[in-house]
């Protein structure tokens, strides 16, 4: 038992060292000399200033912008939680259709005769990160239509943006397509300046 | 569902598979004591590890030292996790100044990482300091691990010994897990997922305004090199509050494709080191198959229920069909890039094992969909399970078959030769029947008292599903959650402005994941205890064979059961009916 209790303090100290400190700073410093960007989060400049990462989503609103997915938590990157609200929940099904009728609002004018059916579930339903940096490409295609009447560029053209700034399935096979709202919002303000 | 998912699927298996006998063969050999491919690297480390720790590998233990060794040592790093924790607020590598967890929350957060369990009642990012999740935490997802996976080795020593009591050296295996399995697999995941966009900084947080002008703060810290043992050692603890959902936690399909193989690699590779080290290869696949089978049935399942779509985007004419351009299904608490297919395929994954970590947020999921980790909780973490202690507990259940297949046709039941009498089978329902009953009464003690109810968050049967998932999940070591259920309520506010605890439930939450970690782990060291002794039968005409087809199903089987007999009533009462009806609570 003194055994145990001696060797078990020694234990402690020797990993805690080893696997708490030498590990992670270590991870770290070849981390941040292999990728140095990626290891800091992906951040994007405009002019020299941050203006969000391209791996979480912001807050995109008014017909200039194509929209990033609903979140349930006004898309905080440094306080995250889930909605939580389940299957069968009233509350849930009220919030769906309060965005489903938000994007039939925004986007039938510019796609005559736009139905419920038409809308995909990724632009509706809140997203697991509250972040999702990705929609789906027949969201992106809905949009689109908006996007380019707004801001004068040929419909073909935003299209183009939308394909270049998809990030495809991994390996061409894991994972789903996303478009990515950041960079292609981006895309749009150069492609109209 | 898709052919395209279904490839998905499929590729996952097939390299899981292929893994296994290669990984399976190498960890076989680090605890047969032999010289592997990291010897040159590690060896040294090892010896003067030896040296700093004051032990003799070469000292044998039976399984009462062994026992008590793993005790000690265990209750010792629960002290000293509490102590870090409870004085966060001193230590460096807290940029954002956070101050310390609370006496309760911290009991179930120490509880829950000693354990292996990981359950998340508190927020990552918004509680914790980068130094309590390095020196702290991180520590923990190594050592919580490798003590698995250490008991384990021990536990199949007395399956092969050949009457001899000794089971190995704690403190040798312990270290030869860390620095040649854990540790370099670790590092390179790590590695893989930075360059996928996972964060590994020491940097605080960095503040900003958005396109349109919008604020937005970026949580940042040394995540990479948490996440990759946090999935290789079925841990599951996210660096975030909502885990691997994250981008900065689970970047891209090839991240979660990673992350999503390292849940299973090591439970899945240690049937193979069993099959070498009881010297029959055909034992460990046997044990393989099992799991694979239950693993596929469930995943097939989660994946037609999300697919299908919830009552409440039905309600809501939300379409649910997959189109080009479009996953479909219910995406309500999934990311687009991974979709539905990758969605269940965790889910089922993280449950089958007790990792425990998401992709998706589960509270979202169908009546059905949702039933799936609940009911692969409910086998008793034995679908590949947590690392060690996943083989060890369907060692149980391999026990506790062999003994129904004895009854059946009245022979006294054998494993590897060895009698299983009186003592053993005992043991084995204990080992099995502990978690099962401490589930159900922990549930009744949450549902039936006035002190459960501030925790719940849904309404109507899903309320009850929160805290049943909650107790199966703490009482399996699994950590995994219907994350509306709560121990430590974060209201939106920067700072934790105006956050409490819930009592109850933290140290009822505690108490079970300490209890369900370490009483099948003394049954299952006991029980090996006993076999080392025993006399090996020859093989002959009329030995019931544990390698065969006939025995998967029937160990399937009497797993499926168990879990039904124990289990049925109560998933009526939330998950069965909501899938059975479209009407809103």
């Amino acid at each position: 038992m003194r055994r145990d209790l001696t060797n078990s303090i020694l234990a402690i100290v020797v990993f805690t060292l080893m696997l708490g400190i030498a590990y992670p700073l270590l991870t770290t410093g070849v981390a941040q000399v292999l990728w140095p960007n990626k290891a800091d989060g992906s951040q994007v400049e405009v002019d020299g200033k941050v203006v969000g990462s391209r791996l979480i989503g912001q807050d995109f609103r008014g017909p200039r912008y194509f929209h990033s997915r609903p979140s349930a938590t006004d898309y905080s990157a440094n306080v995250t939680f889930f909605n939580n609200l389940g299957p069968n929940s009233r509350e849930l099904s009220d919030q769906f259709k309060k965005n489903l009728a938000g994007y039939l609002r925004r986007e039938r004018p510019f796609n005559p005769g736009l139905q419920a059916s038409d809308v995909p579930p990724d632009a509706v339903q809140t997203t697991a990160s509250g972040v999702d940096p990705h929609i789906s490409q027949a969201n992106a295609r809905i949009q689109a239509r908006r996007v380019a009447e707004v801001r004068g560029i040929p419909l073909e053209r935003v299209l183009e943006l939308v394909d270049d700034n998809t990030d495809g399935r991994a390996l061409g096979v894991l994972g789903e397509p996303g478009v990515n709202v950041l960079d292609l919002n981006l895309a749009v303000d150069s492609e109209a300046a | 569902m898709t052919a395209q998912g279904w490839l998905q699927i499929a590729i996952f298996l097939a390299v899981l598979t292929a893994l296994t006998p290669l990984l399976g063969g190498y960890m076989a050999r680090v605890y047969r004591n032999e010289r592997v491919l990291l010897t040159p690297v590690f060896g040294p480390i090892e010896r003067l590890t030896y040296r700093l720790l004051r032990v003799n590998p070469h000292v044998q233990q039976d399984w009462k030292a062994y026992a008590r060794t793993t005790l000690v040592f265990s209750a010792l790093f629960w002290v000293v996790l509490y102590i870090i924790l409870r004085t966060q607020g001193v230590w460096p590598f807290n940029p954002e100044g956070f101050d310390s967890g609370t006496w309760d929350v911290s009991f179930n957060t120490v509880s829950s990482f000693i354990s292996n369990t990981n359950w998340q009642y508190y927020g990552g990012e918004t509680t914790l300091s980068y130094f309590s999740q390095m020196a702290g935490l991180t520590v923990q997802n190594f050592v919580s691990a490798a003590v698995g996976m250490a008991v384990l080795a021990a536990v199949i020593r007395g399956f092969a010994s050949r009457g001899a009591a000794e089971l190995g050296n704690f403190w040798q295996d312990l270290t030869r897990t860390l620095l040649y399995i854990l540790l370099p697999i670790s590092f390179v995941g790590a590695l893989i997922l930075v360059s996928q966009g996972v964060i590994q900084t020491l940097s605080g947080s960095v503040a900003y305004q958005t396109v349109q002008g919008f604020d937005q703060t970026l949580a940042l810290g040394p995540a990479a090199s948490q996440i990759a043992i946090k999935q290789l050692g079925t841990n599951g603890g996210g660096f975030f509050n909502v885990n691997s959902t994250f981008p900065f936690e689970n970047a891209s399909g090839f991240s979660n494709f990673i992350e999503v193989l390292f849940i299973l690699l090591i439970p899945a590779g240690l049937t193979a080191t069993f099959g070498r080290m009881v010297g029959n290869r055909r034992q460990g696949w046997a044990l393989y198959a099992a799991m694979a089978v239950m693993l596929v049935a469930t995943i097939a399942v989660a994946y037609g229920a999300e697919q299908n779509g919830s009552p409440a985007q039905k309600n809501a004419e939300v379409a649910t069909a997959s189109a080009d351009g479009t996953t479909g299904g219910n995406l309500e608490g999934k990311e687009q890039r991974f979709g539905i297919v990758n969605s269940a395929l965790w889910t089922a994954a993280t449950t089958g094992a007790s990792n425990g970590s998401v992709n998706s947020a589960l509270d979202s999921y169908t009546g059905t969909g949702g039933a799936v980790p609940m009911v692969n909780m409910m086998t008793g973490e034995v679908i590949f399970g947590g690392v060690g202690s996943g083989l060890y507990g369907m060692l149980l259940f391999v026990l506790l078959a062999v003994f129904i297949a004895g009854l059946m046709v009245g022979r006294t039941p054998e494993y590897l030769g060895k009698k299983i009498e009186a003592r053993e089978v005992k043991l084995t329902l204990i080992g099995t029947l502990y978690t099962a009953l401490a589930v159900l009464v922990t549930t009744s003690l949450a549902i039936a008292t006035k002190w459960g109810a501030p925790s719940i968050f849904n309404s109507g049967p899903q309320g009850f599903s929160e805290t049943l998932y909650a107790y199966t999940s703490q009482g399996n070591n699994n950590g995994s959650a219907f994350a509306g259920y709560t121990g430590f309520v974060q209201p939106n506010a920067p700072g934790n402005v105006g956050a409490f605890s819930i009592t109850f439930a933290d140290l009822l939450g505690g108490v079970t994941m300490l209890l369900a970690r370490f009483v099948p782990l003394l049954a299952a060291l006991a029980v090996a205890g006993s076999l080392a002794t025993k006399r090996v039968a020859p093989l002959g005409a009329g030995t019931f064979r544990t390698d065969t087809p006939t025995f998967v199903f029937l160990l399937i089987f009497v797993i499926v059961i168990v879990a039904a007999l124990t289990f049925f009533p109560a998933l009526l009462l939330g998950p069965i009916v909501q899938a059975l009806t479209d009407q809103l609570f």
